[in-house]
């Protein structure tokens, strides 16, 4: 029977579909189709000499993933990504909550200057910071004008904090990740809290509970989603990122900057290939984690 | 057992500080929201182990003053007390009342068992005691076995009881109630009122109960505060109130009233008011001719509503006024012209109202 006689088919007009097909080619063919690409690339090898990919396929670019060097370059990127989204985490949580009880003119204001920083370029952002952050810069002026040189010294001499300078080093590169990636969480953070009802506070309260108590047992629990969302964001967002380590920041590779280098300069292909599939990985292992504590429950 | 001594230890706590302290006090309580001043100066006094509504027209003040006495509002001048206590400044996890809330306010997160715990979790508890608690309570309001639900599995009426029952689980001696039946239709809403009046004798509860629907203020409570405006403008039993109405505005929020102007009753009217009130229910259907007082009009719109009709009449000059009348057989039609009559001591006299 012809679809045009079915009653029930018929009322399955063809419009939405068309709609869809955009977005839905868009995303098969050139996202997924591009990212399995990607994956085909990293088991082919590749001529050491020419930098030409050569036919059949081999494990080689995933096994150089365990070289200890490689392990380092990935150690530092994932430790990285999360302590940029843990603090972004409580730098956000404050703010957002506040954003979410206020109303009208004052709410709209808040969310401007959230999202007023994304309105400038990010490279003319973290090249900013780059003058910031450096020996002569603005933090050093006020810290020395303040008497503080001595302690920003002793945080430079830090190992695995410091380096010559706050610009070149990973505490530098924390702070440019942090201030980057913030609005990120802000504002998913923000669209859960504002989904609290303000009388389930008062209902925790009324009923004995402490605010601190209140926060542990009703606004962290539903606030979990809104801090999944935000911290997949910074979480991917560093894992990715290959700009701020290459202009911030101590020296040390990181995975982005590894992918950079093996597709351009190094002519290596497949090694790339395999680098970029370590986010993937790592963020799907996260996304089933905070599945499995029950981020998303309260959705 | 040991919810048992806390709720007595309460009550001696009550008991001594001053004998004849009352449960809950609002006096000289003002409070604004921005510009807007929805709180005027009320006083108020809630004896230990009554039910006392707060009823009036939405934005009347009255949820205000419930959150008053909860704590989540602090007034701009006057105080609160409760049990004798100052407790105006007192943050709301320290005062000895319980709310159940309008929405219900159930945490959507936790299971039916964990909400009505949540009094005992925050207070340390044992697990066991929190679960058996939860299990009373939850029998109490007629929901056994209910505690491993979620709460998104439950209707309206089942979510109203949960909120309920986790209002009690601390064993309030004051539980505050904002338009708790509000969102019920009408069947539960009633099955929920008796059930209410019965826990309230059962566990010695004091209940302040915030409605607009002057029906349930009426049939649930022994005393009711009217409000209007942020201001308290009639107190007392609901006899009081329907059988004694102060003002046209009491009159006809409480029970409905026709207000007649002086000059329509004649003679009939004594003292010196220049407004009456008079029941629909007070007027009956006469001859023309019939001794004692009379109102003459047409009819407008009748309606049948099974226990009586409703005759609306308007009166020469304008006036309109309602009569319940016994179910008639043959009703007047509209345009129909009707007598009325009534026994002048029916009539109330209306103070004007106090200046908004």
């Amino acid at each position: 029977m012809s679809a045009a006689t079915d009653p029930i088919r018929r009322r399955v007009p063809l419009w939405p579909l068309l709609l869809l097909a955009p977005p839905l080619l868009w995303l098969g063919a050139l996202y997924l189709g591009s990212l399995l690409g990607l994956l085909g690339y990293g088991l082919r090898a590749v001529d050491d000499f020419t930098g030409q990919v050569l036919p059949g396929f081999t494990l080689a670019s995933f096994r150089a993933l365990f070289v200890p060097s490689n392990v380092d370059i990935i150690r530092r990127t994932v430790v990285m990504a999360a302590a940029v989204t843990v603090a972004c985490a409580l730098i956000a949580f404050p703010i957002a909550q506040l954003i979410a009880r206020s109303r009208g003119p004052r709410k709209a204001t808040l969310l401007l200057l959230v999202t007023l920083p994304l309105w400038a370029s990010y490279l003319v952002r973290v090249y900013a910071w780059r003058l910031i952050l450096a020996q002569e810069g603005v933090i050093r002026y006020f810290a020395d004008r303040l008497g503080l040189g001595g302690v920003l010294d002793a945080v430079l001499a830090t190992p695995g904090l410091g380096g010559t300078s706050l610009a070149n080093s990973s505490l530098g590169m924390f702070l440019v990740f942090v201030y980057v990636w913030l609005p990120y969480m802000i504002l998913p953070l923000q669209a859960a809290l504002e989904r609290v009802p303000a009388s389930l506070m008062q209902a925790s309260a009324d009923l004995g509970a402490r605010p601190a108590q209140t926060f542990r047992r009703v606004l962290f629990p539903l606030a979990l989603p809104g801090l999944a969302a935000g911290s997949i964001f910074t979480f991917s967002l560093t894992l990715g990122d290959y700009i701020i380590p290459s202009v911030v920041g101590a020296p040390g590779f990181f995975i982005g900057q590894m992918v950079y280098t093996q597709q351009g300069a190094a002519n290596n292909l497949p090694l790339a290939a395999a680098f970029s599939v370590v986010p993937i990985l790592i963020v799907t292992a996260y996304l089933g984690l905070a599945r499995r504590l029950g981020a998303f429950d309260a959705l | 057992m040991d919810v048992l001594d806390r709720e007595s230890e309460h009550a001696q706590r009550a008991d001594t500080m001053t004998p004849q302290s009352a449960a809950a006090e609002l006096r000289g309580v003002t409070m604004s929201y921005g510009a807007a001043q929805v709180v005027r100066g009320v006083n108020l006094s809630v004896r230990p182990g009554e039910f006392y509504s707060l009823l009036g027209p939405s934005g009347s003040g009255k949820t205000t003053c419930l959150r008053l006495i909860a704590g989540f509002e602090t007034p701009d001048s006057g105080s609160v007390h409760l049990y004798g206590t100052d407790a105006t400044r007192q943050a709301a996890y320290d005062r000895p009342v319980n709310t159940v809330f309008q929405d219900y306010a159930l945490f959507p997160h936790m299971t039916v068992g964990q909400n009505v715990a949540y009094p005992l979790t925050v207070r340390g508890r044992p697990k066991v005691e929190q679960e058996r608690r939860a299990g009373e309570l939850l029998e109490l309001v007629h929901l056994p076995g209910f505690a491993g639900r979620r709460v998104s599995q439950l209707s309206g009426g089942q979510r109203q009881r949960v909120a309920l029952a986790r209002a009690l689980a601390h064993a309030p001696k004051l539980l505050l109630l904002d338009e708790p039946l509000g969102a019920l239709d009408l069947k539960l809403r009633e099955a929920m009122q008796s059930e209410l009046r019965t826990l309230h004798g059962q566990l010695g509860l004091t209940c302040i109960y915030v409605t607009h629907d002057q029906g349930e203020a009426l049939s649930l409570s022994d005393r009711v505060a009217v409000f209007r405006d942020g201001q308290v403008v009639q107190e007392g039993t609901p006899h009081d109130l329907y059988e004694h109405p102060r003002t046209a505005f009491v009159a006809d929020f409480v029970g409905g009233a026709n207000v007649l102007p002086r000059g329509l009753m004649g003679s009939a009217a004594t003292g010196s008011a220049a407004q009456y009130a008079l029941r629909p229910e007070r007027l009956l259907l006469a001859s023309t001719d019939a001794p004692g007082p009379h109102l003459t009009g047409r009819v407008q719109g009748s309606g049948y509503l099974g226990a009586f009709t409703r005759l609306e009449v308007v009166l020469d000059g304008r006036q309109t006024v309602t009569a319940h009348l016994p179910p008639l057989t043959s009703p007047p039609r509209p345009g129909d012209p009707v007598t009325l009559t009534y026994d002048p001591g029916d009539l109330r006299p209306l103070e004007p109202e106090a200046g908004g």
